[in-house]
């Protein structure tokens, strides 16, 4: 039992305090920032206070873009970066529950090897395997597409790591109900396993969409065109200008866009999410 | 509605490991048969090869008149209680038990016929909309015998199916299970560990030890008759005594045969001074006292004969001897005794224990 004292209580919330405040701080930074115009920002005496400009850049960030660096606006990259995001979070989900669910259920000739393969792609992350990825889905054709920007992303093993490790805590008797049921595989996998796998996906979901939101080295190689950039890459573009200076306020409020749709994932989904990942409940 | 038989069923794992050895018998149309065995005897395994949860390596296995090796579990016309009842979490009790005849492509005014029944008979109409999880123990179980129930099988399997209740409620649950299956008249092959729910429970009960089937009968004729030593000690609690007949005390007190073990319930000593004819006496010193309340264990050391250590855990070391006395008046400790049975309550076997030898 922890004991409930003043002073103990005081020290904790300190720390916690001090926690947030260093992450805030650079965040709370980059909204001020997003809503003043360009010279009180460059000025080098920004206040700490939002200023009056916010709607006018939010606006011109999302609809109109950046006139001078990015040229594109970040709705459009918003909404490549969401496709590709769930692209990537649904597109592993579906390939992982289904190579767990073969290798936990099906008695195959070299199941072993299968999963022992799969789990050796862990150590292979797309930043190692670049170079034979781009030009296999340079020869697929599929640059600047979406497709491209999502398919090498999905195949790797975690996700069929973690379905592996819930099946195999699901107990045998429910397959030989099921069997005696009168339920074959696809029936079992439909009505038993898909329903009592729904935190689990809820968690894969959250981490994969924000691995798949902020992925960067991926899309800056194998997008050329502006219409398919990501708005990750969008951010670094329109802090690169040559004889210009950047437009900070833009870039700003680009940032405090690409950062809401992982914090609403993660707001909304949090239960599910931990559940998903310490559920014992059967 | 059907028998089940079973013809010299074998089963052989992969690493040659022989869990079922040959094993004949048959369940009868509307019978309660019980497997009864330790831990590891095999008793699960043949039930699953009927269920057709496990493969059948040799020998037959006949379901209402059809052979059923070959047979997908859900095409034998079985239903199967499991130990841990295996209901669906995800779903209501009402799809539950609706879930296998909806795989069968029921028509879903007829499952709800039957599944309203079932819950009446086993009064879970109330619960029709609840999760498993929000269910008692007992209250799973009578929807896992519910599912079974549903599917109105020729022959309903149990897996050690109360092993997961308290005490109380296993009781009630036993009586439950038995008032069901006369009910229903349903054939039904029952797996236990528990001696006394085997008793209770069976028809025909199938004593089996590691792999083999030690005997098969109505259980008072196995209480009464034990084939082996092995169902002597297994069948009855406290176990039957067994004594080696080695020392002159026994051997002279018993006519000449080529009996080698002595067996006596404890529940058919008397302690008394007196002599009964044709009866052994035991003189024993009072070791320890277990005071049920209707009944008193008393624990003995046999006088003149050597004290050793128990060669399997759990059985009673060479040399003691239990005495049941009615009541709650017993002897005390230390106190030297002398433990009297009639000539018609002794069981003698043959030295290797399994045969039995008539007096």
């Amino acid at each position: 039992m922890v004991e409930h004292r003043p002073l103990s209580d005081f020290i904790a919330y300190a720390i916690l305090t001090l926690g947030i405040l260093i992450v805030a701080f650079p965040v709370w930074l980059a909204f001020v920032a997003s809503t003043h115009d360009a010279a009180t920002v460059v000025g080098g005496h920004m206040p700490a206070t939002p200023g009056s400009q916010a709607l006018e850049n939010y606006y011109r960030a999302v609809f109109v873009g950046g006139s001078r660096t990015s040229r594109e606006p970040v709705a459009n990259m918003l909404i490549n970066s969401f496709v590709s995001a769930i692209g990537i979070a649904l597109g592993k989900i579906f390939i992982s529950i289904l190579s767990a669910y073969a290798v936990v259920y099906f008695r195959f000739p070299f199941r072993k090897t299968a999963f022992w393969i799969i789990f050796i792609t862990l150590m292979l992350p797309v930043e190692v395997r670049i170079y034979p990825t781009y030009k296999v889905v340079a020869d697929l054709k599929m640059l600047d597409t979406y497709a491209g920007l999502v398919l090498p992303l999905i195949a790797s093993a975690t996700g069929t790591l973690l379905f592996r490790q819930f099946f195999m805590t699901v107990p045998d008797e429910l397959l030989e109900a099921s069997r005696i049921d009168g339920a074959g595989p696809f029936r079992f996998f439909k009505d038993t396993l898909l329903p009592l796998s729904v935190t689990t996906m809820a968690a894969l979901f959250v981490i994969q969409f924000i691995y798949g939101w902020n992925q960067y080295l991926w899309p800056l190689l194998i997008t050329t065109k502006d219409s398919m950039q990501t708005i990750v890459i969008g951010i670094k573009k329109m802090l690169v200008s040559q004889d210009e200076l950047a437009e900070w306020q833009l870039a700003m409020a680009t940032a405090v866009l690409a950062m809401l749709p992982p914090v609403a994932v993660v707001i909304f989904m949090q239960r599910l999410f931990v559940r998903g990942l310490v559920q014992t409940e059967k | 509605m059907a028998n089940v038989t079973l013809r010299n069923v074998r089963k052989t794992y992969p690493g040659g490991f022989e869990a079922i050895k040959g094993i004949d018998f048959e369940v009868g149309d509307g019978q309660f048969c019980v497997l009864v065995g330790p831990s590891g005897c095999g008793k699960s395994t043949l039930l699953r090869m009927v269920a057709g949860l496990e493969t059948i390596t040799g020998g037959q296995i006949d379901i209402g008149g059809r052979v059923v090796n070959e047979v997908e579990p859900a095409d034998r016309d079985i239903a199967m209680v499991f130990q841990n009842y295996a209901l669906y979490p995800h779903m209501s009790v009402y799809n539950n038990m609706a879930y296998g005849l909806r795989n069968r492509g029921m028509a879903e005014a007829e499952i709800k016929t039957r599944v309203s029944e079932a819950a009446r008979i086993l009064e879970l109409s109330t619960m029709l909309e609840r999760k498993p999880r929000q269910l008692s123990g007992g209250q799973r179980q009578r929807v896992a015998m519910g599912r079974a129930i549903v599917r109105q099988p020729k022959a309903f399997l149990f897996d050690e199916p109360l092993s997961n209740l308290d005490a109380k409620l296993r009781i009630a649950m036993r009586v439950e299970i038995r008032k069901l299956q006369r009910r229903l008249s349903t054939t039904s092959i029952y797996v236990t560990h528990d001696q006394l729910e085997a008793m209770t429970l069976a028809d025909i009960l199938v004593v089996m030890n590691a792999g083999v089937v030690e005997q098969i009968g109505n259980p008072l004729d196995i209480y009464q008759k034990p084939a082996t030593t092995f169902v002597a000690s297994f069948i009855g609690a406290p176990p039957m005594n067994l004594m080696p007949l080695q020392s002159d005390e026994l051997k002279s007190q018993l006519p000449a045969s080529e009996a080698g073990i002595l067996g006596i319930r404890p529940e058919d000593f008397v302690i008394t001074n007196e002599n009964v004819a044709g009866g052994v006496a035991l003189g024993l010193t009072v070791e320890a006292i277990e005071k049920v309340g209707a009944e008193t264990f008393v624990y003995g050391s046999r006088q003149n004969v050597a004290q050793g250590v128990a060669a399997n855990p759990g059985d009673l070391p060479p040399g003691e001897v239990i005495v049941r006395v009615p009541g709650a008046v017993g002897p005390a400790i230390g106190e030297r005794i002398r433990a009297v049975a009639a000539r018609d309550k002794l069981h003698l076997f043959s030295a290797d224990g399994r045969k039995r030898v008539e007096i």
